[in-house]
């Protein structure tokens, strides 16, 4: 388990290393940084104290160095809208985005998980046919639109949740958040609905052809030979082998889900680290862009090695094969 | 007499495909006693893996049982419900898979595995359930059992996992075992052990034994009786001596041909001719009479119908005489 | 002389076995003809549409936000409202389409020729270039291609040229690594070993013989993605960083059509929605039919 583990760990530095260079040159070498990190309304002088002073004058290579240097102290630049520090911005936004991301998590499986045994069990029945039917629907929604419609139905003709914004916080264990509120909470229904269904319909599918594949093998069989109920086969022995590919996919999407909360964020105006992009894409603000991939990177490589980690410590398989290589 | 702990008559079982439902059971018929070994002898795609399970109701779709009758201790077992069914599996009628690999859960442990057969059917605690699985795996030969528990599938080899398997059917002291050719992924040493163990053990639990194999050789050394099965039906069926020593089907004298024997050493090992029909390829009259060369027009249009020979079940317009070809 | 394996063309029985199981289903039928008929429609839009919602002179901004079914200033009805430049959301819808099916095949086609050819060399030569080329599509698809895209148009601006890059970028990585695994296990096979027998130049090969049989599940899946690409452009315009607003996809008419909805305006991003469901709809059950068809029977 161990070297399986340090082999990862290095894997996911490499990507790391990798996206920083990558994003480095797409935003500092495409086009002309001079115009995109100086503000428009500087002098001539000013420009070129500037230039000197964000070391623009360098070489790339050396930009590059003193900007991994800086990354690695946790300086990813100054916003260039708000003047402060990119890093103490984007974090300052974390709170909202994982909110929203954990309960559409939540949400896609616990509704997914039943709904997709459900489809995958008996797939002759009109409702699995129904719910697998509505998986192409699911993934098929436009993300923007879809949430606008939830918009329309619930805020505007209905009237029973708010159509943006988020709602009032409260502190439990130290952690600041709007779950814990019953305002804050009307108002992530609707963000965390959007965000979870194509997820859901991932989920149920998923839950589908495993539970089918799962029910067709002998191991199943051979319960039902020893006279085990049906529900304790389903329970112990296919949920158990379907849960390790569902954690698997679960863990990767959550990171996704972080960064395509950018769109449900931006319907919702959920002030979360998504809307904070789209805004600097807007106005332009660089180093901030910059600060935020790097950011997404870091979390997405590190959920996708503690999926990794995860896996081998659910199926015992893969713990044994990865000690004894 | 005693009345046959299981009775099976005309088991019919067809499987449902695209083209027409084609029959994998035949119109079968067996008995077997309390505390005796019945082997059932065939190749592949005789249908005799579908009889085992057609007796517990376990055939799925596309198959399906359609016909005959499957008595257990006098009750029918074929109009049982589903939950009756499912009480007797595991604790009055257990079986033994022929791969222990498959069909283990990998990711579950083995005293899991085998505690969950005897908490299904006996109000114990969970420990309880765990000691008897320990118990029983050392009976079985298995050293070590308490911490073999809590290992999974993948740590034992092929003959322990077998082990299991046997141990695992033993585990509520069952009035009978239907066992599907658990030792032919077995190498040939384990496989003798196995055996000398089953019919120990058999004799001394006194359960009875289905034993489904294609090697006459397994059945030589274990059964009181053997049945002969070919394209569904049942040729030739009686007493294991009997059988062995004066086969009268000539689909049994081949296969006791084709065994290789020590003392011929050298010659030419005899085989018969052709294949084992597919199921949707069965030919008119007597199935095996495509291979056979004592057939005539006679036994390529009718169906030969079973008949008592001498104490023995048989299927067949032309007997062999006392073991030789006349 | 012994015989050469044949070699055998792209499976021509195949491809007319998975069209006749598609028209078969009727799900599928019936997803065919509406994706047939939305098709028709965006083609022919110049042609149907009862206004040119381009031509700015055309528009008249007294004409805007009505509701559906009304009549204009100039006496054209408005079947599916205006919107707040006073432009027929119909004909706008229509030109809408045509520009989402553009840009979506278009950046299919591109990144299926990009990925096709990237997998076949990886396949092909093996060893150091394999690797390399492995590690870059494997990043690229460690990302989510929403950022992905969005960073790039960040950079290099707005325009339907650059968002068909941007999604070429985004989506060539998935088909180098299904062309790669399809090429891998084709390359394995005896005509091609005779073929390298006969001396024939490898180029050559993967082009005649390499390609043609391993493509078959790559094309399968690219018909699932043209949607994935329609959906990509569409959420982009959106966003802003999509089409120009002289030409409006209909990402970009849902956008604009956002800040009525709340005063219950909803006919400006209800139906050009409708519209880009229908597209998308109709071709991931057309293609995930088409999968299936295809996966069953290669079996």
């Amino acid at each position: 388990m161990a070297t399986y583990a340090l082999q990862r760990l290095i894997q996911s530095l490499f990507v790391l290393l990798a996206a920083s260079i990558v994003v480095f040159l797409a935003v500092y070498g495409i086009g002309d940084p001079i115009e995109l990190l100086v503000p428009p309304q500087a002098s001539a002088m000013e420009r070129e104290e500037m230039v000197r002073r964000l070391g623009l004058d360098l070489p790339l290579w050396r930009q590059y160095l003193a900007f991994a240097w800086n990354a690695m102290h946790g300086d990813l630049g100054r916003s260039f809208v708000h003047g402060v520090p990119a890093i103490e911005l984007i974090l300052s936004r974390l709170p909202a985005t994982l909110e929203l991301v954990t309960l559409a998590m939540a949400i896609a499986l616990a509704i997914g998980i039943p709904l997709g045994l459900v489809a995958g069990l008996d797939r002759d029945t009109p409702l699995s046919r129904i719910i697998m039917g509505g998986t192409v629907l699911g993934y098929s929604l436009p993300n923007f639109w879809k949430g606008m419609m939830l918009i329309l139905v619930f805020a505007v003709l209905l009237g029973w949740l708010p159509s943006s914004g988020r709602g009032e916080t409260a502190v439990i264990l130290g952690v600041k958040s709007s779950l814990f509120t019953a305002d804050g909470l009307r108002h992530l229904i609707l963000p965390a609905l959007n965000l979870a269904i194509p997820n859901m319909a991932l989920m149920i599918r998923l839950v589908a052809a495993g539970a089918t594949e799962a029910k067709a093998q002998d191991y199943v069989k051979y319960a039902r030979a020893k006279g085990v109920r049906p529900g304790r086969i389903v329970r112990r022995h296919i949920l158990r082998n379907i849960l390790i590919p569902v954690v698997t996919v679960a863990g990767i999407e959550f990171g996704s889900l972080v960064a395509f909360s950018t769109i449900t964020e931006t319907v919702f105006a959920w002030p979360g680290m998504g809307k904070l992009l789209i805004d600097s894409i807007y106005q332009l603000d660089r180093p901030l862009v910059v600060a935020y991939i790097m950011l997404a990177t870091f979390l997405f490589v590190s959920v996708n090695l503690l999926v990794d980690l995860l896996y081998a410590g659910l199926d015992p398989r893969v713990r044994l094969m990865g000690e004894a290589a | 007499m005693s009345a046959p702990l299981l009775k099976v008559r005309g088991l019919r079982t067809v499987f449902h495909m695209a083209d027409g439902s084609w029959p994998a059971v035949d119109g079968v018929d067996l008995e077997v006693r309390r505390g005796e070994v019945l082997g059932l002898v065939g190749e592949s795609g005789s249908g005799k893996t579908v009889t085992g399970f057609s007796i517990v109701g376990l055939v799925d779709p596309p198959g399906e049982v359609i016909g005959g009758e499957v008595l257990f201790q006098g009750e029918d077992l074929r109009n049982a419900r589903e939950a009756r069914l499912r009480a007797l599996r595991g604790d009055r009628i257990a079986m033994i898979f022929q791969d222990p690999l498959m069909t283990l859960n990998p990711v579950l442990t083995v005293g899991e595995q085998m505690a969950e057969a005897v908490l299904e059917h006996h109000a114990v605690g969970a420990a309880a359930a765990l000691a008897r699985a320990e118990e029983t795996l050392e009976r079985v030969g298995i050293s070590s059992a308490r911490a073999r528990l809590a290992q999974y599938p993948h740590e034992f080899s092929g003959g322990m996992r077998q082990r299991v398997a046997i141990a695992t059917a033993l585990l509520n002291k069952p009035d009978l075992i239907i066992a599907d050719e658990p030792t032919t992924a077995l190498d040939v040493t384990i496989q003798s052990q196995i055996l000398f163990e089953m019919q120990k053990l058999a004799r001394e639990s006194g359960t009875a034994l289905i034993w489904i194999t294609h090697d006459l050789t397994v059945v030589a050394e274990l059964a009181d009786r053997v049945a002969v099965m070919y394209a569904g039906r049942i040729v030739e069926s009686g007493a294991l001596a009997t059988v062995l020593d004066h086969p009268r089907h000539p689909y049994t004298r081949g296969l006791l041909d084709s065994v290789p024997d020590v003392a011929a050493r050298g010659s030419r090992l005899p085989q018969i001719f052709g294949m084992a029909p597919r199921l949707d390829t069965r030919p008119a009259g007597c199935a095996f009479s495509p291979r056979c060369t004592r057939a005539n027009d006679r036994c390529k249009h009718d169906d030969p119908p079973e008949t008592m020979v001498e104490g023995r079940l048989l299927r067949c317009h032309h007997p062999l005489y006392h073991g030789k070809f006349g | 002389m012994s015989a050469t394996p044949a070699v055998p063309r792209a499976d021509t029985a195949l491809r007319r076995k998975v069209l006749e199981r598609l028209r078969n289903q009727p799900t599928a039928r019936g997803a065919l003809v509406i994706l047939a008929l939305i098709v028709a429609a965006a083609l022919l839009a110049p042609f149907i549409a009862p206004q040119n919602p381009y031509d700015l002179t055309a528009l008249n901004v007294m004409d805007n936000r009505l509701p559906p079914g009304e009549k204009g200033m100039a006496g054209l009805t408005f079947w599916l409202g205006s919107d707040a430049q006073g432009r027929d959301m119909l004909s706008a819808i229509l030109f809408g389409l045509r520009t989402s099916l553009l840009v979506g095949v278009a950046a299919t086609a591109a990144a299926l020729s990009v990925g096709v050819a990237v997998g076949l060399a990886a396949a092909q030569f093996g060893g150091r270039i394999d690797a390399l080329l492995m590690r870059v599509v494997d990043f690229i698809l460690g990302f989510p291609s929403i950022l992905v895209a969005l960073v790039l148009l960040a950079a290099i601006g707005r325009g339907v040229d650059k968002v068909i890059l941007a999604i070429v970028v985004v989506q060539w990585a998935n088909y180098a690594r299904l062309m790669r695994a399809s090429a891998l296990v084709e390359r394995r096979k005896e005509y091609i070993e005779a073929a390298v027998n006969q001396g024939l130049p490898t180029l050559y090969i993967m082009r005649a013989h390499l390609l043609p049989n391993s493509i078959g599940s790559v094309l399968v899946v690219a018909t699932v993605s043209i949607a994935g690409a329609i959906t990509l452009e569409a959420t982009l315009s959106f966003l802003g960083v999509g089409v120009p607003v002289t030409e409006p996809s209909l990402g970009l008419l849902i956008a604009n059509g956002f800040e009525f909805l709340l005063s219950g305006e909803y006919w400006i991003s209800l139906f050009p929605g409708l519209a880009l469901l229908g597209l998308i709809l109709s071709i991931n059950v057309v293609g995930e039919r088409l999968r299936r068809s295809f996966d069953a029977h290669r079996h």
